[in-house]
């Protein structure tokens, strides 16, 4: 044996990628639920997707407040005998709040899907909003505020945001204490009855399904007055900042800087998209990326450096996200426009291409692991309106990938001039 | 029901096999019995330093990752204060080249100047960008240091001091790979869509003819019973007052954790919790509060820390969690509450192995601790335990003299 020899592999860009289907059902009122049934636990996932995100409000913080306030009080349950509603069977019900969307999901042993069903369906037509819940949202959301803007990064989220689409857009509409101040319960009281109580609905289950469970969801969710969304929504034009260039002070004792680099980018949609991430995954996708390579595992600047799509259904930006001594913020700018620049210049080696394929083949099939992250590539593609055959042409775009191609998506998209820099400290 | 099997080579390597032909994937797992409480108290920080090391290269094989993503697969690793584990997820058909690796890196690394100086670099980074620039990053420096005078346990996995990850020389490398890097002091295991056959087979083709390797003696200073209640205050640039409490508890494998595991989630464990119904919701003393262990191996913290709301008086909500603490000791918790934290756990549990590479740190972290099968019959364990049980160990954990208070206030 000799061990300087690799064993022979079987390249994962000859995988047969196949992405389980979902069983599609509508309840009596119309509402799509979406499963997948699989797995060897007993346990089930269940998600109810709302057409509720900021993207609708009239106040800023009016939709992050009230997804949240869903488990805060029914007309028959305080907020204490909801969360023991859940708990007391090791359910675990979550809400988030998005810009498009807002969710509610539940986690729970098969056994106990029936009473955690339940529960949501009286938090959905039935939440009253307290007023002393409300306050202590509204205190310990400015408290949670205060840490979060002592720290770089946090500051640095937020700003690249507002340069990339202005403060008034739903995808940078960061609430401050003024905000999180004005909110009341009537305002929720409205928001809700819109979005929640007669709002557009998507159910995504997952998990070693009960027989039983769409007879669950009928007779529960079934009879509100739910719409099918039309996933459509009307654009808002983004309100980019004219200045690129952003130092901030945030914390006199810095030691390192936040540093975010972003241009803006077209949505899935775009004929671009699917081979700019493979490109991506080149530049700083993934732990062997070119960023990572030089500026990480070459000169030590920072414990990491990736860069990504913004994950955005209307339009998204190219963002390039590290932290870094002070000392090294600067040279490591220059560092990522010389990525950048190799990449615009010379096509990437077929060998390099080759094991970047390879890599997102093989991170895709461990995607697929589970009924959890079946689902969620459902999801992306449902509420993106992608269409079902997404999935086998991003594999196809990733199998496909010409050096050549990739060069002139660089040349098309990393440009400096396109880009922010931003360095908060 | 978690099957495997388990087999030992010649040299003194755990192999342990669970086969899942669920999944197009397979894991490899390299669990090595070294953390952060084996280092030299004046070069802490290594263990994880290490860590970053064994990326830099092994004696045959010049980079380990650029391989491992050819076949279509990814890594990583993490080091706690009790261990080292590294991990690699890949499309099965692939789980040679993985075998290859991680041989070869048991088998000697190539100790690169270069990587060492990149990674001291690198890790300094990491401990800027965790502990010195966040609010409240130094916590557990100070709380650690408070709490343990003895065990190692007093200093964090990331170490005390930038200074002493600084000072780490290529011959303090080899000297800790040569003492803790070998068959003896690792448990493997493989789990996927493989079959133990072909397991044993490739296992001792690449890990066969490593040398067994000292077995590697641990005598760590126990740390005495504490006797007194302990206390700090400290005053730093932060928005908001903290209190942090912890108390000590008994190791992983002693009856008594499964009851001080359960007791954490009655004061801590979700929205339904004492001290977030009573201190955050009833009395808004807080405007969050948390309960829980640190899942240590040898003897452990239950820690309580919370962000006090402001205007409150830090020595009013320190009272308010006595309190808490003293109801608890009085009466203990209903059999409802006790049927509540044991669903949970449950639950808990099974959503833990939903994924692959879970179940196969799992299994490796079990098998440290003298035995695989617990990830079978832990839940037994904690079924067994009676509210009873719970009130004992109340009584016996929440004393003053077990106690550590750390006053973090704000300065401004």
């Amino acid at each position: 044996m000799n061990r300087k020899i690799a064993p022979s592999i079987v390249d994962a860009v000859n995988f047969n990628l196949q992405l389980k289907p979902y069983q599609y059902y509508a309840l009596d009122n119309g509402i799509p639920v979406y499963c997948i049934d699989a797995g060897e636990q007993d346990v089930l996932q269940i998600e109810w997707v709302f057409y509720a995100g900021n993207w609708f409000e009239q106040q800023q913080g009016v939709a992050a407040a009230t997804n949240f306030m869903l488990k805060n009080g029914t007309s028959s349950k305080n907020a204490y005998e909801l969360n023991e509603a859940f708990d007391y069977y090791g359910s675990y019900c979550s809400r988030s709040c998005y810009n498009e969307t807002a969710t509610v999901s539940l986690h729970c042993l098969n056994r106990h899907a029936e009473k955690g069903v339940g529960i949501v369906a009286e938090m959905i037509s039935d939440s009253v909003f307290p007023e002393k819940e409300l306050e202590i949202f509204k205190q310990n959301s400015k408290q949670r505020l205060q840490v979060n803007q002592k720290k770089c990064e946090f500051v640095a989220g937020r700003k690249i945001d507002r340069l990339l689409y202005g403060e008034k857009h739903p995808y940078a509409a960061y609430s401050n204490e003024p905000e999180i101040d004005a909110l009341d319960v009537a305002l929720l009281k409205n928001f809700y009855e819109q979005y929640y109580l007669q709002g557009s609905c998507v159910i995504f289950v997952a998990g070693k399904l009960p027989l039983n469970i769409m007879g669950i969801l009928n007779e529960y969710f079934g009879k509100m007055p739910l719409k099918k969304p039309d996933y459509l929504l009307k654009p808002l034009p983004a309100d980019p900042s004219s200045e690129k260039k952003w130092r901030i002070k945030n914390d006199e004792h810095a030691v390192q800087g936040a540093i975010r680099m972003a241009a803006s980018f077209p949505n899935r949609h775009h004929p671009d998209f699917k081979k700019a991430i493979v490109l991506n995954n080149i530049f700083g996708g993934y732990f062997g990326s070119r960023l990572m390579s030089n500026i990480r595992e070459e000169k030590g600047y920072t414990y990491g450096i990736y860069s990504y799509l913004q994950n955005h259904i209307q339009e998204s930006a190219w963002m390039i996200s590290t932290e870094a001594g002070l000392e090294y913020c600067e040279p490591l700018i220059e560092e990522v426009y010389k990525e950048m620049k190799l990449l615009r210049d010379a096509p990437v080696s077929n060998e390099e291409l080759k094991l970047v394929q390879n890599y997102m083949m093989g991170s895709l099939l461990g995607d697929l692991d589970g009924p959890f992250h079946i689902i969620a590539k459902w999801k992306n593609i449902i509420l993106n309106g992608l269409g079902e055959d997404y999935f086998y042409s991003s594999v196809e775009a990733i199998k496909n990938s010409k050096p050549e191609e990739l060069q002139e998506l660089a040349q098309k998209y990393l440009q400096p001039e396109n880009f922010y820099e931003l360095i908060v400290y | 029901m978690i099957h495997f099997e388990k087999f030992t080579l010649p040299n003194g390597l755990r192999v342990i096999v669970h086969p899942d032909t669920s999944t197009p994937m397979a894991v490899l797992d390299v669990m090595y019995d070294v953390g952060a409480r084996d280092e030299d108290p004046n070069k802490t920080g290594f263990a994880h330093l290490f860590e970053h090391l064994m990326f830099g290269g092994s004696i045959h094989i010049k980079d380990y990752d650029e391989p491992l993503q050819r076949a279509g697969g990814d890594n990583n690793a993490y080091t706690t204060n009790d261990l080292t584990n590294y991990y690699c997820q890949l499309p099965a058909e692939n789980i040679e080249t993985a075998f290859w690796l991680e041989s070869d890196r048991m088998l000697s690394l190539a100790f690169n100047a270069k990587s060492l100086e990149v990674q001291r670099k690198v890790v300094c980074e990491e401990f800027k960008e965790n502990y010195i620039n966040k609010p409240y990053g130094d916590v557990w420096h100070k709380l650690r240091a408070l709490a343990y005078q003895s065990h190692p346990y007093r200093w964090m996995t990331i170490g005390e001091k930038l200074q002493h990850i600084e000072e780490v020389t290529l011959p303090d490398v080899k000297a800790f790979f040569k003492k803790h890097y070998n068959p003896r002091n690792a448990v493997m295991v493989v789990a996927g869509n493989v079959k133990t056959e072909q397991i044993k087979i490739l296992a001792e083709k690449w890990f066969g003819d490593i040398a067994p390797g000292p077995k590697y003696e641990r005598n760590l200073p126990a740390e005495p019973m504490q006797e007194f209640p302990r206390f700090l205050e400290v005053k730093a640039d932060v928005p908001l007052d903290a209190i942090y409490k912890c108390w000590h508890i008994e190791d992983r494998i002693s009856d008594r954790y499964y009851r001080a595991d359960l007791i954490t989630e009655v004061l801590g464990g979700g929205g339904s919790s004492r001290l977030f119904q009573a201190l955050v919701k009833e009395k808004k003393l807080f405007s969050n509060i948390d309960c829980y262990h640190l899942g240590s191996t040898d003897a452990g913290l239950l820690v309580i820390d919370g962000k006090l709301v402001k205007g409150v008086h830090i020595k009013d909500a320190d009272d308010a969690i006595n309190d808490e603490l003293e109801k608890l000791k009085s009466n203990g918790i209903t059999e409802s509450e006790l049927e509540k934290i044991k669903n949970r756990t449950e639950s808990a549990m099974a959503f833990e192995d939903m994924s692959l590479a879970n179940r196969a740190a799992s299994l490796a972290n079990y098998e440290m601790l003298g035995d695989a099968n617990l990830i079978n019959t832990e839940l037994e364990k904690y079924r067994a335990v009676t509210a009873y049980d719970v009130l004992q160990e109340c009584k016996q954990v929440f004393t003053n003299n077990n106690c550590s208070t750390l006053y973090y206030l704000s300065n401004n």
